[in-house]
This record gives C-alpha cells, structure tokens and sequence, in this order.
C-alpha cells in the first residue's frame, strides 16, 4: 500500500475515533441524548471496506454505525447535529445515533434492530441488478446478527439469486453483554462455504489487511455479480452501549485493547515504513479541527420543529 | 365495460404497471411460475421475465425486508404474502423499517412498496389462514392500509397503490377473488383515502369495507322489505380513511352501525366508532353498533367458521339496535 494509501485509512479512522471520543464527552455531559454505541476499536472495519466501495455503493449498518457512515462520506457537521438532535441534522433530528442515513453517499441508514439491516442490503443489490446500475450493496453486521433468522434469509437470497451484496460480518466477540460462543453454534467460514458464497477473513484491528480483503472480496462481488462474506474479527473496547461499565469481561482481556488498538498499529507502520511523522501531525490537526468546527455548528443548531416531523410521516403530509 | 374477475382485474393493473414502469418489480412465494396461490399474478413471468417476476424462497421476514431495500433503491416492488396471517413473520420489516424510514431518516427516502396479502375466512382454513389483521398495520404511522370490495376497486386502487410513494397494504379478501364486475378501463389514477357510497339511504348508514361492504349490501335489501333505507359506506382505504365521507353520511343517517369481518376489539370499527364520537357527536340518535367477529382465533369446522363470521343476520340485529 502506499504513503498516501495508508495515510488516507488512518486520516478516516481518526475521523472516527476522535468523532467518537467527542461524542462520549458530549453524551456524559448531557448534550448527546439517548443511547449511543461506540465502535472504539474498531475503525478498521469501517475504513478498509470503505476504501473498496465506489460513492455509488449502499450500504446498511447497525445500531454500532457510527464508523461505516463517516467512512462513507456522510457529512460531519450533519452527523453531530443529527446525534445532538438538531433540527439541520441529517435525518433532521428525528433518528439520531441508531438511524444515520444519508441518501447522497449511499447510506441507507444505521439500524436499530440487529439483523434489520441485512434484507435491505440484499433489496438494494437485487435494486443494483435490475437497475443495472454497476453497483453493489454492503450490510455491516455484528456476530450477534448471526443468530437472528433473518440473516439466514438474507444470505440465501443472495446466493440464490447471485445478488451483487457483500457481507461485513464485525465480529468482536460479543453479542451485546454474552459472549459469542454461548450465542451462536456454527462458523461463518463453514455457512458461508454451506450456501456457496466466497468467504474472506481479515484482521479487523488491521486496516491493510481489511482493505485488502474488501477489494478482493469487492472485486469478485462487482465482477461476478455474486454475494461474498468478509469476516472480520476485531475487538469492541467499550461497552454494548455508552455508559455500560462491562462488568461481564475479564480485566486481562479489556486489557488487550491497547495492543489491539487499529490506530497506533497503523501510526507505527506509517513512522516505521514510510518515515510519516510530519503527516500524522497534520492528518491529527486537520480532524481535529473539523470536529471542533462540527460540534461548535451543532452547539449553535435549533431544535427541530415538531410540526414538520408529523408532516413527513407521509410523502403527501402527515395527520389527517 | 368488460365484465372480469377481481383476481383478473388485479392481474391486470398489475400488468399495466409493469408495461409502464420497468421499475416495477413483483415478488413472492410461488408466484411466478406457478402464478401465485390464487392465481392472481399469472402469466406475468411469461410476459416480464424472471428478473422482474420472482419466486422466493418461504421467507417473509427476508423478502419483505428486500423490498425495502430494493425501493430505497430506486425500484417499485410489489410483495404478495400468500396469507395475512404470514405477515406476523415480516413485522420488523414493515413496522420498523418501510413505515419509518421515510420519517426517521428526515425525508431523505421514500419507501414506494406495496404487499398485497389475502385475509378472511370462509374457505375452512383454519386459524392460521383466515385472520383479518388489518387494523396491526393501520395502526403504525408511515404505512397506508387499503382493503377494495369490487374488481373495479381492486384495479384502480392496487395501480394508485403501486403509483404511491409510501409503503401501502393491500388486502384482498379470498372471498371476493372469484367475484365478477365491471372493470372501466382509461380511469384516471385512483385517490387512497376515499370511500364510496355503495348504497344511498337515509334511515342508517352501514360502514363497511372489503368483503363485508357485500354482506352489508345483502342486508340493506332485506332492511328494504321493513322499511329500513340504509347507506352502506365502502371505506376501500383503511390507512387513511375518508372521515369527511363518513361524517355526510352520519350526519344524513344520524344512525351507525360499522361492519368487518375482523375481530370487533381493538379494530377498525372502535376506532371509527371513537372518531365518530368525539368529532360528531351531535349527529347520533343513537350509540354506534359494531358488528364483527367475537374475540377468538378463526376457528376451523365449518359449523364454527360460519357461527363466527359476520353475516346479514348479524348487520340486521346490528342495525335494529340502533333503530330502535
């Protein structure tokens, strides 16, 4: 991979570090309501698939989305005012961190319910076909998702159907506060293998290798118009949700979080291979001030109006 | 005017949407090859092909889900659900994806699909193919809910149904599939939301809507005989419904008595009933009269089934009620 290759993963991955980091600053300080899920950990996920997406691409992702929407383009002012509950946010306020969307890069939404995101990924590969758009579709799921039968379908319509639709299985090793081995029975190598898709595995704590499985994974999706499995396995440092004190994992294996950590791994390689100090010093100012900017605008933001809400219900209008 | 079959007059708006808009797609359990369980989307595989007509695999949570998928994505599906009752399996997608994205995303997407689902009993086929689940989805915000009573209803409506921009239900009773009627051909495009007047009267107005509107018609005439003249309102949209319609014809009648087939609690008649009362009060004579089924599941033996199903005898005692 090159200089400018890496230093772009990494800029997207501080992206969404420093996105979120802000966020859980903002949520223990009252100003970020609701429930929000942290991908802390897990960024590599988010910027190596991305890195093999075109604009055109849609995707779906969960409740823990944060990462796969900013890595797709979505834009940063409007995502914090989206997840502060502002009137000019994305979704105009009335989704928040569950339910980021945004139609112009492709984003069908982030996704409240585990699993829901997967039979619209695989409607949006069939919409790819007949459309004969040239595009694919991505659903990033968590292992927990594994256990929901609409995965199943999911997956067996697409290879069914040769549906052009690429399958992010995030696998951090739990399904919300249980451990996956006590959630789900078989292996997603050996299902994929069961209903004939391809099935890549990447380090998910490691963006080159994310990347490199995506495009090849990506490649035979686009080129062959089949489904694909990308399996990455990586490591959830906080909680099922923000303010979850993870009284359910062992110190030692929280432990692991900084030596796992995506980030310094890909700092270190840029200093060591490719001599990147002076970079990684301006790639961490300029997001961090495009945050600061963001969340100042989002600060300064109104809250939505009620009346508008009710009128969008419906395309033609709201109550009748 | 040709005289068709409500089935055929589906079959061919169908038909036409797909001749018009190549973005219109339809999917479904045994509905291509085979042409669907009441034949209702036959010989569209042979005009459309594959790509646009598909079969599935039994999945209803998976395909329903697709079809959210595919019309954020610039498609127009139609869904059949071979039973109503089988809806119970694709919930999360209607409820928690198709009828919120539009609202939750901030208006960025349009869910334009529509799942056509037969209801009812009559056929013997027992509890877990007979339901009437309507009033479920007329309930949540985002979906539209239309149920027509003739095979020109079911023509026009099922083409403003696919035409529409929001995810709609459309429910076809099985009762009513074999039905001949005038179907007008070169219509305009249809409004969801408006009732009909099925029958003028001034004496009682009977609302009904799907199959029901024809057990309320064969009461009105036997009404006739005693010198009862009742309005029957078919609704043909429950999600909207036309209160406007409803409201002239309460305020000529002054006397209501709402028909389905549905199980009376909790349904569609309670919350007409409801609208009625707190808006126009002042118009009734008399309390508002549901008719519907008792609360219990559709039972199976053909003497049960047909002690559970609303019918004429039911409308008559329901309308004596309020007349006296």
């Amino acid at each position: 991979m090159t200089k400018e290759s890496l230093l772009s993963l990494y800029e997207t991955m501080l992206l969404i570090r420093r996105t979120e980091l802000q966020l859980s600053r903002l949520f223990a300080d009252g100003e970020v309501p609701g429930f929000i899920h942290l991908s802390i950990g897990q960024e590599a996920v988010a910027a190596g698939v991305m890195s093999a997406l075109d604009r055109e691409d849609t995707i779906s992702t969960t409740h823990r989305g944060h990462g796969h929407v900013l890595a797709k383009g979505i834009d940063l002012e409007r995502f914090f005012m989206e997840v502060m509950g502002r009137a000019g946010g994305i979704c105009a306020g009335r989704g928040g961190s569950m339910h980021v969307a945004d139609a112009s890069v492709g984003v069908l939404g982030a996704n409240g319910i585990v699993a829901g995101g997967l039979s619209i990924a695989v409607g949006s590969a069939l919409a790819h076909k007949v459309r004969r758009t040239g595009g694919i579709a991505a659903v990033f799921f968590g292992d927990g998702a594994l256990a929901e039968g609409v995965f199943h379908e999911s997956v067996n319509m697409a290879a069914l159907w040769g549906l052009p639709v690429l399958f992010v299985c995030e696998n951090n090793g739990w399904s919300e506060f249980s451990p996956s081995a006590r959630q789900f029975a078989a292996d997603l190598e050996r299902l994929s293998g069961a209903f004939g898709i391809p099935y890549h595995r990447a380090d998910g704590n490691d963006v080159e290798d994310v990347a490199k499985n995506a495009k090849q994974a990506v490649e035979g999706v686009r080129s062959g118009g089949k489904p694909a499995v990308l399996e990455c396995v990586t490591f959830r440092v906080r909680g099922h949700y923000e303010g979850d004190a993870q009284k359910y994992r062992d110190a030692a294996e929280l432990a692991l979080a900084a030596q796992k950590d995506p980030l310094e791994k890909t700092a270190a390689v840029l200093r060591e291979r490719f001599d990147a100090d002076a970079e990684l010093g301006q790639v961490d100012g300029r997001v961090n001030a495009r945050i600061a900017d963001a969340v100042g605008k989002a600060r300064a933001g109104e809250s939505p109006d009620f009346m508008q809400g009710l009128a969008d219900v419906y395309t033609s209008g709201g109550e009748r | 005017m040709a005289e068709k079959r409500f089935g055929v007059a589906l079959n061919q708006a169908l038909r036409e949407c797909m001749e018009v808009d190549p973005g219109v797609i339809v999917l479904g359990e045994d509905i291509a090859a085979a042409g669907g369980s009441f034949k209702v989307t036959r010989g569209l595989l042979e005009r459309f092909g594959p790509e646009r007509v598909l079969d599935t695999p039994i999945s209803e949570a998976g395909i329903v889900g697709a079809a959210v998928g595919a019309a954020m994505t610039g498609l127009r599906p139609v869904v059949e659900i071979m039973f109503m009752d089988f809806i119970t399996l694709a919930m999360d997608a209607l409820v928690n994806q198709a009828a919120k994205a539009r609202f939750m995303f901030g208006g960025q997407f349009s869910v334009p699909m529509v799942v056509r689902t037969p209801h009812g009993g009559g056929l013997n086929a027992g509890p877990q193919h007979s339901q009437c689940l309507e009033a479920w989805l007329a309930h949540v915000p985002g979906l539209k809910v239309v149920c027509p009573s003739t095979p020109a209803d079911a023509y026009t409506l099922l083409k403003a149904a696919i035409a529409d921009p929001d995810p709609v239900v459309f429910v076809e009773n099985k009762a009513l599939y074999g039905m001949q009627g005038e179907v007008p051909e070169g219509l305009p495009p249809d409004v969801i939301g408006r009732a009909r007047i099925a029958r003028n009267g001034k004496d009682v107005a009977i609302i009904s809507y799907g199959a029901s509107v024809h057990t309320a018609l064969s009461a009105a005439e036997s009404l006739r005989a005693e010198g009862i003249e009742a309005e029957v309102v078919d609704l043909r949209s429950l999600q909207p419904w036309d209160e406007e319609t409803v409201y002239r014809s309460v305020a000529r009648t002054h006397r209501v008595v709402i028909v389905h087939e549905a199980v009376r609690s909790f349904g569609v008649g309670a919350e007409i009933a409801a609208k009625i009362a707190e808006d126009v009060f002042d118009e009734l004579d008399a309390p508002v009269v549901r008719v519907g089924a008792p609360f219990m599941p559709v039972p199976f033996a053909k003497s049960m089934e047909t002690r559970y199903l609303p019918d004429a005898g039911a409308v008559i005692a329901g309308v004596r009620k309020v007349m006296t």
